[in-house]
């Protein structure tokens, strides 16, 4: 069973890989997506990001105790912290759940209202007209959402440092710039990357060939985002496995 | 025209098609009628591509459509029309954006040249002031409608028909079926239409093809439904006492035997004439 539906979904993919009808439809459906996906996640992803931050800073300050600790310390692991896991897995969690249900949503809809047969019949790849642009605009959208995740996370660890009178914003300005690895960004947006493919084919795979009616499509769209979580948790592992293991 | 020789599908144990072959011709209304699950949808989505027939052929002006590769059924495609039992319009796009969609991917031209062929489709469908409203802004007879603008805006050569009148009132049936027979004969296509209304196939059906449990049990026209001595048809067709009667009718009226309206009213009492 698992292998039929790793089969199909490689099938799915490989399928995808045709040569466009026309190239300007195609164009026009990315940009449609990019902005369903970009701009329609934004929101969330602001509100998340800023509370994780303050969040952590908070919780940071209160488990470190010692008055050996200096307080930049609460901004350095606020930093990391935020830019190895929260950024790039908690908002890719959340944008499973977002992005996830609504890509399988639509193309169960599509699917069961034999809108995709309608597409079909005109002569079009339906893989690649519906599916490719959806996962060409996660790959072009989350990271970037990941990257402002990042930005706003640290700003609402300072802004809730300053607002609780844990740090000042210049200690935490301080704490951020010191023992700075670049190399964990690179690690963020590599993760950015595998998630955001998981996140848009998996729920395409599970909306593409969903079978029945109103239930069938809400169910693969709750199966589609409790494997996408799955997934993304499994990537994790592996990917901090792989390229943090010294 | 579209000929399938001994087309055969199942799905695992089940045989729904078996050994099917039929001639559909062009500038006519061919009907393909059968109870439900008797293999209808399956045949024209065989037809059509959308399954694999397991053994047979079907060939489309000569062509076999079987044996074509993949960028050859494309191309072939491009000369279909298909309006599905839903009408299958694209939710999120307007009424003018679902029409216009055919052309955009394949047709060439200008904007204001696309816009004309969609108004003019709309017109012929007789539709007006719906461009900018929803799928979800219509009724169902419109959806139809627009469905059938959108199946020949590219001029297909072949239309494909699934139910084309369920869930519509007889009288918007009525409408749906003279229309898609009117563009049929003036586009000259070859249309293929899944129906189990009596009504169109009393109506328009020129060719029809009876389906019963995935094989073909019976073909003729309109007129010879009603000699028809197949009792299966017979069954299936006039199953209500109404239709019935209606068929005793125009046996008699074919005979010369209803010649006044006494003999009129005794079989509509009920009372058989020799």
């Amino acid at each position: 069973m698992l292998f039929n539906h790793f089969g199909r979904y490689l099938l799915m993919l490989k399928g995808m890989f045709t040569r466009p009808e026309n190239m300007r439809m195609y164009w026009k459906e990315l940009m449609h997506q990019c902005v369903e996906i970009g701009i329609g996640s934004l929101g969330i992803v602001i509100i998340i990001s800023v509370f994780m931050g303050a969040v952590s800073a908070v919780q940071t300050s209160y488990q470190l105790v010692s008055p050996l600790i200096p307080a930049t310390t609460i901004a350095q692991i606020v930093r990391d912290t935020v830019i190895l896991e929260f950024a790039p897995t908690v908002v890719c969690i959340v944008l499973a759940g977002v992005v996830g249900s609504k890509i399988a949503s639509e193309l169960g809809n599509m699917r069961v209202s034999e809108q995709i047969d309608a597409l079909e019949i005109m002569g079009i790849n339906t893989k690649s007209y519906l599916i490719m642009p959806k996962i060409a605009a996660c790959l072009i959208t989350i990271p970037m959402l990941v990257v402002l995740s990042m930005v706003l996370g640290i700003v609402g660890g300072r802004l809730a440092g300053a607002a609780t009178h844990i740090l000042s914003t210049d200690t935490f300005d301080m704490g951020l710039l010191m023992n700075f690895v670049p190399y964990n960004v690179f690690f963020a947006l590599v993760k950015a990357y595998t998630f955001a493919f998981i996140i848009s084919t998996i729920p395409s795979y599970y909306g593409y060939y969903v079978k029945g009616g109103a239930l069938e499509i809400g169910r693969s769209s709750t199966k589609s985002v409790v494997v996408s979580c799955i997934m993304i948790l499994f990537a994790d592992y592996i990917l901090a496995a792989l390229l943090l293991n010294k | 025209m579209i000929e399938f020789k001994n087309l055969k599908k199942h799905f695992g144990d089940k045989v729904v098609l078996n050994d099917v072959s039929h001639v559909m011709e062009t500038g006519k209304a061919n009907l393909i009628i059968g109870s439900s699950g008797s293999g209808k949808t399956v045949l024209q989505k065989c037809l059509v591509g959308l399954f694999e027939p397991n053994e047979g052929e079907i060939i489309y002006d000569g062509v076999s459509f079987t044996e074509m590769n993949t960028d050859a059924r494309k191309e072939l495609r491009q000369q279909i029309g298909m309006l599905f039992q839903g009408s299958a319009l694209f939710d999120s796009m307007t009424v003018e954006q679902n029409i216009m969609f055919p052309l955009d991917m394949f047709g060439k031209g200008s904007f204001s040249q696309k816009l004309k062929r969609v108004n003019e489709v709309l017109e012929r469908v007789n539709l007006k002031d719906v461009n900018k409203k929803f799928p979800a802004e219509l009724s169902g007879g419109m959806k139809k409608r627009v469905g059938i603008a959108r199946a020949v805006v590219l001029n297909p050569k072949f239309l494909f028909c699934d139910e084309p009148n369920s869930g519509l009132d007889p009288q918007t049936s009525l409408v749906i079926d003279q229309l898609i027979l009117d563009l049929t004969r003036e586009f000259n296509m070859t249309t293929v239409i899944n129906t189990h209304d009596m009504n169109s196939v009393m109506e328009i059906g020129e060719n029809i093809l009876y389906l019963y449990l995935g094989k073909k049990e019976w073909s003729g026209n309109k007129k010879d439904i009603i000699f028809s001595k197949n009792e299966r048809l017979n069954e299936f067709i006039f199953a209500s006492e109404f239709l019935q009667d209606a068929k005793d009718m125009r046996m008699l009226e074919a005979k010369g035997k209803i010649s006044n309206d006494r003999d009129m009213d005794e079989l509509l009492k009920g009372d058989k004439l020799d």
